[in-house]
């Protein structure tokens, strides 16, 4: 009852191995199961041909409502360009203590400058840790190198970790506790993880 | 500041925008109202305070520049940001001239909002710090500063700022650590006689001589050492506000000597013959009962009666715990600037010890316990272990025991509250700092590693 669904909902069926590392990663970070999955389908309202991007919001709208069975939040990753009314875009929206994330591969590869590559499965294992972290309740952190900080820019997505810090990290227990979501935590702690 | 202080509203017909945006702003842990327009807006603004607005410039009915302007009438130190669709230039400069913190563009670029929100939290967490620091340094206290949700506080701050105005004598009864001289200069602030000074005397202090001299002055050669006239406390506080602390332990000398200015208004230097005029409003204050005092002969009457014209009672922090996560959030800002510290608050944990304590030394205890949470913290959050509290009873022991042993251990847990702090602890248990320091040696209290003293072990 408390997996994560990991789906692509982008182009084709998406890169395998990158898929793999990101559920992994996630993972070991929550520490609750984590599928990798075909989803049913694509959001196709989701494009806005004004902006020529998609609506994060209809897509999280869309998410939810197509939740696996036995998911207790599905995140899910797609190279398309994202935004919100008010912003020129994001890298992932996620709904505050709710069910749905999703994150862009889009902006996260950056400007195709050297090295860039090289830094762009990391940045998209921060952005997804980021935004399941919101769905568990925990909001931005002040600390610029917690995966919860908010990041504005790709600057600030480098400057993150792909990990929560030690004060979100027990708020994460905090609050997975009170929503309930305890379940086989201490199956899958590793001490020697921490 | 504690983010969830910093409260963000969105005054925007669309839909759409007030729940994105909002959407987006809470995750950074500001608390945020919307509006679908500008007269709902301004109806939020006479509910609420408000940090930030964000005002979207066309909306049907009253516009976003009129918006900006009614909220900087009402509210002035609130930053205005005007969001529109398209920008001219013209807009932008009626916007600025109006007072507005910013002009930004729909949609807007991540890091340009978040970087504007931050400029503005800074620039009000500045202001707010130098208001703080400005107080704690001329000790300008008004009412405001008083911060009460308990319905028998708000009668007697109602009753104070009444008596304000009047020139009458006032009595305020509470016990140590309650706010009776946060009151006093209230109380003085408020008065027309604001803008002269405000003396204030504690009368358990000094001896009767020393404590005679000082309030009325003396003359030169009146008594060894007395090498040039001095002026007393009465002609320093004239035309303002004296305020004497622990009216209760005057001696009955001095006690006629206080009776006879009151009903003169004139004072005379120790070793003078001429008397002077003084225009001094008295606000006194004891933590004592003066019914029992004077039913015991300790006490004046008529010097009760001439002081107790007007009589504001404080109540003990027991009494209104509601106060408590207001006082909290209240005394961590103040401290958080004093002792530069930035803290976001208490876990609730930490508040529920704080709730469940008695709060003997009243408010100042609380400004205590706080202090030494954020001094021993390490994180955003006071935790229970950095305030250093039992819970009363836990050490108080079972079985019937004396009084001496009763005062050992209380005196123990209040040093151990304070972190070993004599001077704090002394302030707590409202005794000076030697009677501490004897009662220490007396009952054998040691000095751990830690610097905090523990009850030696027979």
């Amino acid at each position: 009852m408390s997996e994560v669904a990991l789906w692509w909902i982008g182009t084709g069926d998406g890169d395998e191995r990158l898929l793999e590392s990101v559920r992994a990663h996630a993972e070991k970070v929550f520490r609750f199961p984590v599928r990798l999955e075909l989803p049913g389908g694509r959001p196709e309202d989701a494009f806005d041909a004004r902006r020529n991007q998609h609506s994060s919001h209809r897509i999280l709208l869309w998410l939810a409502s197509r939740r696996p069975r036995g998911a207790a939040r599905v995140v899910a990753l797609t190279d398309a360009d994202l935004f919100i009314p008010v912003l020129t875009f994001v890298f992932g929206e996620a709904q505050l203590k709710g069910h749905a994330a999703v994150v862009s591969t889009a902006r996260l590869a950056g400007a195709g400058l050297p090295g860039e590559a090289a830094r762009f499965p990391v940045r998209l294992r921060t952005e997804v840790v980021h935004e399941l972290g919101h769905t568990f309740g925990l909001l931005h952190c002040r600390n610029s190198r917690c995966a919860m900080a908010r990041s504005s820019s790709l600057r600030d997505v480098d400057a993150k970790e792909p990990d929560l810090c030690g004060t979100c990290r027990a708020l994460f227990l905090e609050n997975a506790d009170e929503i309930g979501d305890t379940h086989e935590q201490e199956e899958h702690a590793d001490p020697a993880d921490r | 500041m504690n983010k969830k202080n910093t409260r963000i509203l969105l005054i925007d017909d669309e839909e759409i925008v007030r729940e994105s945006l909002s959407g987006w702003l809470e995750k950074d842990g500001y608390t945020i109202g919307t509006a679908p327009d500008g007269l709902a807006g301004l109806k939020a603004m006479d509910d609420d305070r408000w940090s930030i607005l964000l005002v979207d410039l066309k909306m049907p009915g009253i516009d976003g520049l009129e918006v900006l302007r009614r909220a900087k009438e009402k509210s002035p130190e609130t930053a205005v940001v005007i969001m529109t669709a398209y920008a001219t230039v013209d807009t932008a400069v009626n916007a600025m001239k109006l007072g507005a913190f910013d002009y930004i563009v729909k949609p807007f670029d991540p890091e340009e909002v978040s970087l504007m929100v931050e400029k503005i939290v800074a620039q009000q967490a500045l202001v707010r710090e130098n208001v703080i620091l400005r107080k704690a340094l001329k000790r300008e206290y008004q009412f405001h500063d008083l911060v009460t949700k308990s319905s028998a506080m708000q009668g007697t701050l109602e009753l104070a700022r009444t008596a304000a105005r009047s020139p009458s004598t006032i009595l305020v009864l509470g016990e140590s650590g309650t706010g009776k001289e946060l009151l006093a200069r209230a109380v003085h602030a408020e008065s027309p006689r604001h803008d002269k000074p405000f003396v204030a005397m504690s009368c358990a202090a000094l001896t009767e001589t020393l404590l005679e001299s000082e309030l009325f002055g003396y003359e030169k050669g009146s008594f060894t050492g007395a090498a040039a006239r001095r002026e007393g406390k009465f002609v320093a506080a004239n035309g303002g506000t004296l305020f004497l602390d622990e009216i209760g332990d005057i001696s009955p000398k001095l006690q006629l000597d206080l009776l006879r200015v009151l009903e003169e208004r004139r004072v005379t230097r120790v070793g003078g013959t001429e008397s002077m005029p003084v225009d001094v409003r008295i606000i006194a204050a004891t933590n004592r009962d003066l019914s029992k005092a004077i039913a015991e002969g300790r006490f004046r009457e008529d010097l009760f009666y001439r002081l107790n014209v007007i009589t504001l009672t404080l109540a003990p922090l027991r009494d209104r715990k509601e106060d408590i996560p207001l006082l909290v959030d209240r005394l961590l800002e103040q401290l958080a600037v004093e002792l530069k510290k930035p803290v976001e608050g208490v876990s609730p944990e930490a508040m529920a010890l704080l709730l469940a304590h008695s709060w003997p030394g009243n408010v100042r205890e609380l400004r205590n316990v706080l202090e030494r949470g954020i001094v021993v913290s390490t994180g955003p959050f006071l935790l229970p272990a950095d305030l250093g509290l039992t819970l009363r009873g836990e050490e108080i022991p079972a079985h019937p025991a004396s009084l001496a042993e009763i005062e050992r251990l209380h005196i123990a847990a209040v040093l151990k509250n304070t972190g070993g702090n004599v001077t704090q602890a002394a302030r707590i248990l409202d005794i000076d700092r030697v009677t501490l320091y004897s009662k220490i040696h007396k009952f054998g209290l040691k000095r751990a590693d830690d610097g905090i003293f523990e009850p030696a072990t027979e």
